[in-house]
């Protein structure tokens, strides 16, 4: 097994900044973070310009940004937790790594800092294995391989195209959850990183995920808003909505998904209950998006992911989004979405 | 308040009443001695392969009942032609003739394992604890099993799913030697799994694994007439794929009766690797058969009035006879094998046969 090449040529870190002095997430993310390109989308919400350390090669990007290249009628699209995918749209290199503001680096097990970059940009040049479960995990990882009975033909796997990684201390709970038991914190490092089946729906946590720009980056949509959208992450489903998407047009396209290592550390932030308070919509939603996300098949004729997300974008207007028009916006943003992408995609930008 | 870790951590029921241990074995059981602390409450069923004349020495202090070629041949009669000789698949037979809810199955060369703690593993334990605790078949859980102390659904997982579904199998994992095939044994002979993953996880319905019968447990009631480790060993063209072959049986019956499989945790420690010439020769006509069985597998839907695991093992048998005897005459036998054991099965379990879900009969 080759080792793989971390090239900071084909990698941009992504982060949507949500306060205003990130000296102290920057410089606790220095060491691993400061050799690549950064591009920092700011909250268009936030008025006070960023604090930035010096010695990132850093690109950042305002609201101003937002409005001279999409029109004013979607500059909505990239408001709150949504405004990140902005960073995704205007990158132009192939692997993109996004975290939240709100985390810090984690240590594994024998107390090492987990260098999260390498380890997404292994999970993504490593080939994905959806089509059969390894119960040894990541075949790919030194020390492991595929077991006795996995069928030889499926060995060479697929392309991984997307990561998510894990999170200790604070864990990606719903508010109920959390407000249930607020003293649950995730300490269970579990060093591991696998492939989710084929078919398999999961829901994707936006915290701590790696993708290929190249191959999927349309289909890593901002696109279903919540009425009441808050500043945390108990208070947005983007990236829930988002993990379903993909997951299709992985699952159609032959394309892999894993899940697992890296881990972040997560800090404090917020309150479970008073979320709770707020908003029960999201949750509920998810009641009918995972039969009907199940359910849907996409035609011999898409062939990229562009095509997948227009078609599901037909399916889901005309199907759940009948009932509920935030899915029916959602649908429309997508659309909205794969125009923009081709326009910027064929743009030079200066 | 109360904080999620003392609400949560209960101690794990022994079962020691409900649950069997199936050892198959063909030279000594020499292993049982470190597993004493673990294992001395529980009844154990010895299947002895091989030569029946050879004696089998049980440790002291342990409940068993052991059985030879010769007591299989005379408690299932013709049926017996159904039970693999020199093979470990014979094991099955102990899960057909317990008259307990659960079985876990170890091979004679694992050993208990220790955590990276250093502390030693209670596998039967941790088999347990999955058991009783349910599956989430249906969407994937990113914080692995949710029923874990310490541990929960995650953000987006529906409310609707969070009941889960019954555990029908436990499958656990092993530390030292892993269970690869003949051809990656040849190609890395030192590689040893040192890697210790702490979770346990659902696999998704709709997905196939390649089941191990080193370190297994399920429950009988539920799932026990699929667990058939079909014809390997001694006048076969085959072995090595007999814990294979009913792991993607009782996958197709699980995925379509709505139980779940686990997998994960607990380890044991593996210390003997068979010799990799040997497995080739075993594995050899496997290695190409299976290229056609998982689509097979994958593509095998039963009917909506298999509503018993026998119904659906028997339909099942059915697709292997029409869909497979092209490939070999080998499967028209091990698909009429299938029909022998489950005939064995319901002779030695009468009152089995309307459990599977349904209030089980008094006898």
């Amino acid at each position: 097994m080759s080792q793989v090449t971390i090239d900071r040529n084909e990698i941009d870190i992504v982060i949507a900044a949500f306060r205003s002095d990130l000296t102290s997430f920057l410089e606790e993310w220095r060491p691993i973070i400061s050799r690549f390109h950064l591009i920092i989308v700011q909250d268009p919400d936030l008025k006070e310009g960023l604090k930035i350390p010096k010695g990132f090669d850093v690109d950042v990007y305002t609201k101003s940004d937002i409005d001279k290249l999409v029109s004013a009628s979607h500059a909505s699209m990239f408001s709150g937790y949504a405004c990140r995918y902005f960073g995704y749209l205007v990158s132009k290199r192939k692997y993109i790594v996004s975290i939240d503001d709100d985390c810090s680096p984690a240590k594994d097990n024998n107390g090492d800092v987990v260098d999260i970059v390498t380890q997404h940009i292994t999970n993504l040049k490593t080939p994905a294995t959806p089509l059969f479960f390894n119960t040894l995990y990541d075949p790919y990882r030194k020390g492991s391989d595929f077991v006795r009975g996995y069928p030889f033909s499926l060995r060479s796997g697929v392309p991984c195209v997307l990561s998510c990684g894990l999170w200790l201390n604070l864990a990606d709970f719903d508010a109920p959850t959390q407000s249930l038991k607020p003293e649950l914190r995730n300490s269970r490092y579990v060093d591991a990183v696998l492939t989710v089946p084929k078919n398999s729906l999961m829901p994707m946590s936006g915290i701590n995920i790696a993708f290929d720009r190249e191959t999927v980056g349309p289909a890593i949509l901002p696109a279903l808003k919540l009425a009441k959208e808050g500043k945390v992450r108990w208070e947005t489903m983007e990236d829930v909505w988002c993990g379903l998407v993909v997951k299709v047009v992985c699952d159609h396209l032959q394309l892999g998904v894993k899940t697992g290592i890296p881990y972040v550390w997560r800090n404090e932030r917020g309150s479970a209950i008073d979320s709770l308070k707020k908003e029960w919509q999201g949750v509920k939603l998810m009641e009918e998006l995972i039969p009907f996300f199940q359910a849907l098949k996409l035609s011999q004729d898409a062939v990229t992911a562009e095509d997948c997300v227009m078609e599901m974008a037909v399916a889901i207007k005309k199907g759940i989004g009948s009932k509920h028009p935030e899915l029916a916006n959602a649908a429309g943003n997508m659309v909205e979405w794969v125009k923009i992408w081709k326009e910027v995609g064929s743009r030079v930008l200066i | 308040m109360s904080s999620s870790s003392s609400s949560t951590i209960r101690p794990t029921p022994l079962l020691k009443d409900e649950l069997d241990i199936v050892i198959p074995t063909i030279r000594n059981l020499d292993f049982l001695e470190m597993w004493r602390p673990f294992f001395q409450p529980y009844h154990l069923i010895i299947v002895q392969d091989g030569d029946p004349s050879k004696i089998i020495k049980v440790p002291e202090g342990f409940d068993y009942e052991l059985y030879n070629r010769n007591d299989i041949n005379k408690i299932l009669g013709p049926k017996s032609s159904c039970i693999s000789f020199k093979d470990s698949a014979c094991r099955c037979f102990g899960y057909m003739v317990s008259k307990k809810k659960y079985i876990f199955t170890i091979d004679d060369d694992c050993f208990v394992a220790k955590d990276p703690s250093g502390n030693d593993i209670n596998a039967l334990e941790q088999h347990i604890k999955n058991l009783l605790s349910p599956s989430t078949p249906f969407f994937f859980n990113t914080l692995y099993d949710p029923y874990r102390e310490g541990a929960d659904f995650v953000r987006g997982y529906p409310f609707s799913l969070r009941e889960g579904v019954p555990t029908a199998v436990s499958h656990g994992l092993w530390l030292n030697i892993p269970d690869y095939d003949a051809p990656t044994q040849l190609v890395k002979p030192r590689e040893r799994n040192t890697r210790f993953v702490d979770a346990v996880l659902t696999i998704p319905k709709g997905t196939l694994f390649p089941m191990c019968g080193m370190n297994l447990a399920f429950d009988r009631e539920l799932i026990g007439p699929a667990m058939y480790f079909g014809l390997m060993g001694d006048g076969q063209p085959i072995g090595r794929y007999d814990d294979m072959w009913a792991g993607w049986c009782i996958k197709v019956i699980c995925d379509h009766l709505g139980l779940g499989v686990k997998t994960g945790l607990p380890y044991i420690w593996h210390s003997k690797a068979s010799n990799p010439f040997v497995n080739l020769k075993k594995e050899y006509k496997g290695i190409y058969w299976q290229e056609e069985l998982i689509p097979f597998f994958q593509g095998a839907t039963l009917p909506k009035e298999c509503t018993t695991v026998q119904s659906c093992y028997k339909e099942l048998s059915k697709q292997v006879k029409a869909k497979l005897g092209k490939i070999d005459d080998y499967f028209n036998k091990l698909a009429d094998a299938m029909l022998t054991w489950i005939e064995a099965w319901d002779e030695l379990n009468p009152s089995m046969q309307l459990a599977n879900g349904i209030e089980r009969l008094v006898v």
